[in-house]
């Protein structure tokens, strides 16, 4: 290797001041990563002024580079690719650097790699360093999940995403101690973007729900998701869909489970209506408990299932619902 | 407006079969068609052009059967195709992928606007269309779902960031990726498809790129910058499921399942 990078880095995403989760899962896996080379663990966060930087190295990080700017409180993703690229390569020069495979962290990922003149993995779901030549091995599904690809580098600098909610987070102790250096943003011209509004939020984010009940070609109607939204009520849980009724406008995407759509790991996932194509299975197969509903025995989703009722959805759902809801009076 | 659209031919992932036994991807029975995300930005590209004019051109880097692709392309809307076809090309990685996009896009000289897909399903990693916008140093605006105004010299777009949706004004030249949410992409008109049939693409190879210094060692699998080493089929994950024939029997024990981890 030509260039003497040493360290791994890990980009800890903020929104509005807050340290996104994903950055505490990247710190457990970097630092496993950091010790497994001897090396230093170090997170970069840019954002406001006011942000609990310290919270970082109470997550592991030997040293934090808090970088901050009135422009870096939006998500201007140029300004955030320029200072990154500086601090990566004037300051910091990390040997592997890791982000959050957010949407934010994808579309900064790929831009930062040109950048700074390293390979890309995108959504990895596990990291190793190679024993024989101490370099990262960068691990993600493929072709509907089907199978992992190992993945290296050829370029000095090595980089990944990684999939949120893959890695536990790195256990907080505050009697961890580090280095924060605090640094007004070095560039901040125009970036040819300009953040006009925040909308008002998305209105569902099922990655985060506990529960989950979709609904897919067994549905007859959109209008039938009314009765799947009365058992999620119940259970205090959200709407997940297949890609079929979505595609079909029964639901919006921001419902959709699977491969092209989001991957879940609720405690409680009940797909009614849904056969178990392997597309919607890599969406949801890591839930705690699946209950499926559908009215052919020989759907694929009842070998993937906790528990199955062959039968109707039409008249299973409503049946769930009543007794959940005499249980729930009788308190028990 | 003068647009780019960067299309990719792909199999159809719903009829990708997997064999789990030998360990091998069963493309045979998955035709090839263009990349379901890339319909949405040709989409966007002729709705943009319907408002303001302009010209649309549509690249593609692959062997040459994806002429087939970019052919639709035109019958979609497309006024120009051009096709990166060279066995130098082959095994790239989304650096080498994104670079020659990037370079053809330079090659074509004058454009407003760069359009993909928010990502490929056969390659889901939405990486080439930002790299591209970073080897041209052009800002994006990735993950597209809503194209609110059409400026002189600016186009304003809504996005997901954070935990929030975001109105982003991006300066042209400029490039947006777009998700599904944003069009439903129409078929073709049966005047297009007679011009798609006639219509010559440009194929582009390696010595089309002579001029701008680029050679064997900055394209294809020599161009890229990762290396796949190892596949390996992970254990079939199936659970020791109980399956009731219908749901009078089921229903005690679901029931108390579920309140008793609801806490109903």
């Amino acid at each position: 290797m030509d260039r003497n990078l040493s360290g791994v880095m890990v980009y800890a995403e903020q929104n509005e001041g807050e340290i996104h989760p994903v950055s505490y899962e990247l710190l457990q896996k970097g630092g496993q990563l950091a010790e497994a080379l001897d090396e230093e663990l170090i997170a970069v966060v840019l954002g406001p002024e006011d942000l609990q930087a310290e919270e970082l190295i109470y997550r592991g990080a030997n040293r934090v580079y808090h970088i901050h700017d009135e422009r870096l409180s939006e998500p201007d993703l140029i300004a955030y690719k320029k200072n990154l690229e500086y601090y990566i390569t004037d300051k910091i020069q990390p040997e592997i650097i890791l982000l959050g495979a957010t949407p934010f962290g994808r579309s900064l990922a790929p831009r930062l790699a040109i950048a700074v003149d390293s390979g890309l993995t995108a959504d990895c779901t596990d990291l190793q360093i190679d024993e024989e030549d101490d370099r990262l091995i960068q691990i993600r599904p493929a072709f509907s999940e089907n199978i992992l690809a190992h993945i290296k580098s050829t370029s000095d600098l090595q980089m990944a995403t990684v999939r949120y909610q893959e890695f536990a987070e790195a256990e907080r102790d505050e009697n961890l101690e580090g280095e924060i250096i605090k640094e007004a943003a070095k560039i901040s011209e125009d970036s040819g973007l300009e953040i006009l509004e925040k909308l008002s939020g998305q209105d569902v984010n099922i990655t985060e729900e506990d529960v989950i009940v979709a609904g897919g070609k067994g549905l007859k109607n959109p209008e039938d998701f009314t009765l799947l939204e009365d058992l999620a009520e119940i259970l205090g849980g959200e709407l997940g869909a297949s890609r079929d009724v979505v595609d079909e406008d029964f639901i919006s995407k921001e419902h959709q489970v699977g491969y092209s759509g989001h991957r879940v790991k609720p405690a409680i996932y009940i797909a009614a209506g849904i056969s178990g194509a392997p597309q919607h299975l890599a969406g949801m197969k890591e839930a705690d408990t699946i209950i499926a509903i559908n009215n052919d025995p020989s759907a694929p989703i009842f070998e993937h299932c906790d528990y199955g009722i062959v039968g109707n959805l039409y008249e299973v759902v409503p049946v769930l619902i009543e007794q959940l809801k005499e249980a729930r009076d009788r308190g028990d | 407006m003068d647009i780019i659209v960067f299309v990719k031919e792909v199999p159809d992932m719903e009829k990708v079969k997997f064999d789990r036994e030998r360990g091998v991807i069963d493309r045979s029975s998955a035709s090839a068609q263009i990349n379901p995300f890339d319909l949405n930005a040709l989409q966007t590209a002729v709705d943009i052009k319907e408002e303001v004019g302009g010209n649309i051109t549509a690249v593609s880097m692959g062997p040459s059967s994806a002429e087939d692709s970019l052919k639709e392309a035109i019958a979609r809307g497309a006024d120009d195709a051009i096709l990166l076809t060279d066995t130098a090309f082959a095994g790239a990685d989304t650096w080498a992928t994104s670079f020659i996009l990037a370079s053809a896009a330079k090659k074509i000289g004058e454009f407003d606007l760069i359009i993909c897909g928010e990502m490929s399903v056969d390659g889901d990693t939405a990486q080439v269309g930002p790299q591209a916008a970073e080897f041209l140093d052009i800002p994006h605006v990735a993950f597209v779902w809503d194209i609110d105004n059409i400026g002189e010299d600016s186009l304003d777009v809504k996005t997901d960031m954070w935990s929030s949706s975001y109105l982003q004004r991006l300066k042209l030249p400029g490039m947006i990726t777009v998700t599904k949410d944003i069009n439903t992409p129409q078929l073709p008109s049966l005047q297009n498809k007679m011009k798609a049939k006639k219509a010559e693409i440009t194929s582009w190879g390696l010595e089309d790129f002579a001029d701008m210094d680029i050679v064997d060692d900055d394209v294809g699998l020599s161009g890229s910058y990762t290396r796949v080493k190892n596949i390996v089929v992970p254990p079939e994950t199936s659970r020791d499921s109980k399956i009731w024939d219908g749901y009078q029997q089921a229903m005690d024990e679901l029931v108390d399942l579920l309140v008793e981890k609801r806490r109903l």
